[in-house]
């Protein structure tokens, strides 16, 4: 199974990045085969929608589940039909958190705000 | 001459500014650009009200006819486009309805088909002619009731025209006082105020409009830090709104000051006078 984490750093030891859409990277584990890549988040900087178009990339590298602390309206709706599993992340590390997932001892991420674009500057 | 009022923050007294101006000007027009929260209308209380909608292309995608090339979601740089299970999803929201996903889809999948994302109420009251710009709950962006708005004012009305903006500083304000010839900005005399105004101040300046200010809530003989903070800067100051008991009783009861009574007609005609000379002066002198 192959589940997605925002994170903060490219190793092991990174930490979850409190946000999905502008993580840096995100983390790809495959919890059979052990194996993990680092991908670049292309959307971070985007000038708006940065959760759909991190959601599509999470999309399209099939995973099963995404683990975060958090995810906006759009992200969500690009994830969940996709078929994707989401799971609030409960510690900081992100291994610890890929570890719990396999334990089954996440909780399924049910509050999802409802974004961060078009803040009113006031 | 096109005239916006505006302020770092809600509460300062734009509304209260721009109605009492439009209404000692002779034959003005006064447009309500805070769509999220329009409330001029309640003072005027317009007549004859004319209501028009305001839509926004957004793409429609045919399904049988997408092959999933995703030319449209890469070309979209606010990403509101996805392709999900073989599916291209629309974010509604998202989308800044630039058109530029149908003409790109080498398919002919996508459309463009109208929503409405809310309307302009024009009305008169007295000699004044008020233009509402009302933004449908939920929509995230009224920038382009705005357009609408002014674009109305343009073609329609030659003379004097008091434009209410938005709080803040953020696009929505930008788009409002684009073709604006001149400024006021409205000041509270506290040290959250001068924040506010700064935020204003640095807005006009990097548009380059030429610009004065109004003191709101003036209380006599005590610190006042937006003057402060105009003398500092070398603002001109166009006048001075006292703290008054009895301006807040009739704004409370949604009147027209400078309807109700003369004191306050002869004192916002005044502050009329000093604003239109400015920016008369400015016009001339910086077209």
């Amino acid at each position: 199974m192959k589940v997605a984490v925002p994170v903060d750093d490219k190793n092991l030891e990174t930490t979850v990045c409190v946000s999905f859409g502008r993580a840096p990277f995100f983390i790809i584990y495959d919890t059979d085969t052990k194996e993990h890549i680092f991908m670049d988040n292309s959307a971070a900087d985007s000038p708006g929608g940065a959760g759909i178009k991190a959601a599509q990339a999470i999309v399209d590298r099939q995973v099963d589940a995404l683990l975060t602390p958090r995810c906006g309206e759009n992200a969500a709706e690009v994830i969940k039909a996709a078929g994707i599993k989401l799971y609030k992340t409960e510690s900081q590390s992100a291994m610890d958190n890929i570890n719990s997932f396999v334990a089954c001892k996440l909780p399924p991420l049910n509050d999802i705000h409802p974004g961060f674009h078009n803040r009113k500057g006031r | 001459m096109n005239i916006a009022i505006l302020s770092g923050k809600g509460g300062t007294g734009k509304t209260l500014l721009a109605v009492n101006l439009a209404v000692v000007a002779d034959h003005a027009v006064y447009i309500d650009c805070d769509v999220e929260e329009p409330n001029g209308h309640l003072f005027f209380k317009p007549q004859d009200l004319k209501t028009e909608t305001v839509t926004v292309k957004i793409p429609v995608v045919e399904d049988d006819l997408c092959t999933g090339c995703r030319t449209c979601v890469d070309f979209c740089r606010f990403n509101a486009l996805a392709y999900i299970a073989e599916r291209l999803v629309v974010f509604e929201q998202i989308c800044h309805s630039c058109g530029g996903c149908t003409i790109f889809c080498p398919e002919d999948a996508l459309r463009e088909e109208e929503r409405i994302i809310g309307s302009i109420e024009e009305g008169y009251s007295g000699t004044v002619k008020v233009y509402s710009g009302i933004l449908n709950t939920g929509e995230a962006s009224g920038i382009p009731i705005i357009k609408r708005l002014l674009s109305l004012s343009e073609t329609e009305c030659p003379g004097l025209c008091l434009i209410d903006c938005p709080p803040g500083s953020a696009c929505i304000v930008m788009e409002t006082i684009r073709n604006a010839d001149y400024c006021v900005l409205v000041a509270e005399p506290t040290i959250f105020g001068v924040h506010n105004l700064n935020l204003v101040y640095e807005l006009v300046s990097l548009f380059n409009k030429p610009f004065g200010v109004v003191l709101n809530k003036c209380l006599e003989g005590e610190e006042n830090p937006a003057e402060q903070f105009c003398l500092e800067k070398s603002i001109n100051i166009l006048g001075r709104i006292a703290f008054d008991n009895e301006l807040g009783f009739i704004n409370s009861k949604a009147l027209i000051a400078a309807r109700e009574s003369n004191r306050y007609r002869a004192q916002f005609s005044s502050l009329l006078a000093s604003v239109l000379e400015e920016a008369q002066h400015e016009t001339v002198v910086n077209p």
